[in-house]
């Protein structure tokens, strides 16, 4: 399990050959990548600004990919998120999960990725044509996370 | 009893601090006596903590409710729902 906060770019090709390459009893790599949109709330986006909190951050997605890994049968994941300003079209984040089959891992993934929308300090600010605004928590987000909870797996 | 205090994203703004070393009175011991100490210190900080938005709190890194309690050496944040990802 791995964390990484940065704020430089990633390369997703070579994380996940890292990823895959680990173990050969790995069967499946499951990935999501997250990229900034030009577009939210029907105005134009210019830049996008993450802020964290450090350190709380880190903890909260080990904690996640623990629970990840305590539910479903992988063998690895990964987490890199990007933080500071960013424009439409970077890349913002990677979730990547490894396991022998493709099912536990597809979950794993989802599960990692819900969780970390709601559960892990970062924020968003839109640089937009009307100018700046932080971005709302959803409730749809919210609700994505909670049906992990009615579920044993 | 003294603790460090961080703040961020749109609440940073609204107090002009991101972080400060504070010396409480002793009879501030939990979350919801902190957001209440701090209220006295202007409107902005009063309007922050009036329960009209969700603030949320962790102490040492750890997400808690309003009722977690604070001891001296704690680092308590306060920020508002997170939007990563």
């Amino acid at each position: 399990m791995s964390v990484k906060i940065q704020i430089e770019d990633f390369d997703v090709g070579l994380e996940l050959s890292k990823l895959r390459l680990a173990s050969p009893s790995i069967g499946a790599i499951v990935s999501f990548v997250g990229q900034v949109r030009d577009v939210n709330d029907g105005d134009t986006i210019n830049t996008l600004t993450l802020e964290h909190y450090p350190i709380m951050t880190e903890k909260a997605l080990l904690v996640i990919e623990s629970e990840a890994k305590m539910r479903w049968n992988i063998i690895d994941s990964l987490i890199i998120h990007r933080v500071g300003t960013l424009q439409p079209c970077d890349q913002i984040v990677l979730v990547a999960v490894s396991g022998a089959h493709r099912v536990e891992a597809f979950h794993a993934c989802e599960f990692i990725m819900d969780y970390l929308k709601t559960s892990a300090p970062f924020w968003k600010k839109e640089a937009t044509e009307h100018g700046e605004r932080w971005v709302e928590a959803k409730l749809s987000d919210d609700a994505a996370k909670t049906r992990w909870l009615n579920q044993l797996k | 009893m003294n603790i460090k205090v961080l703040y961020f994203a749109r609440i940073k703004e609204a107090v002009n601090y991101s972080t400060e070393d504070i010396d409480l009175p002793s009879d501030i011991t939990t979350v919801t006596a902190l957001k209440n100490y701090l209220s006295l210190r202007g409107d902005n900080w009063a309007n922050l903590f009036n329960g009209k938005q969700v603030v949320r709190a962790a102490i040492n890194h750890t997400l808690v409710d309003d009722l977690a309690a604070i001891k001296t050496g704690d680092e308590v944040a306060f920020f508002p729902p997170v939007t990563g990802g």
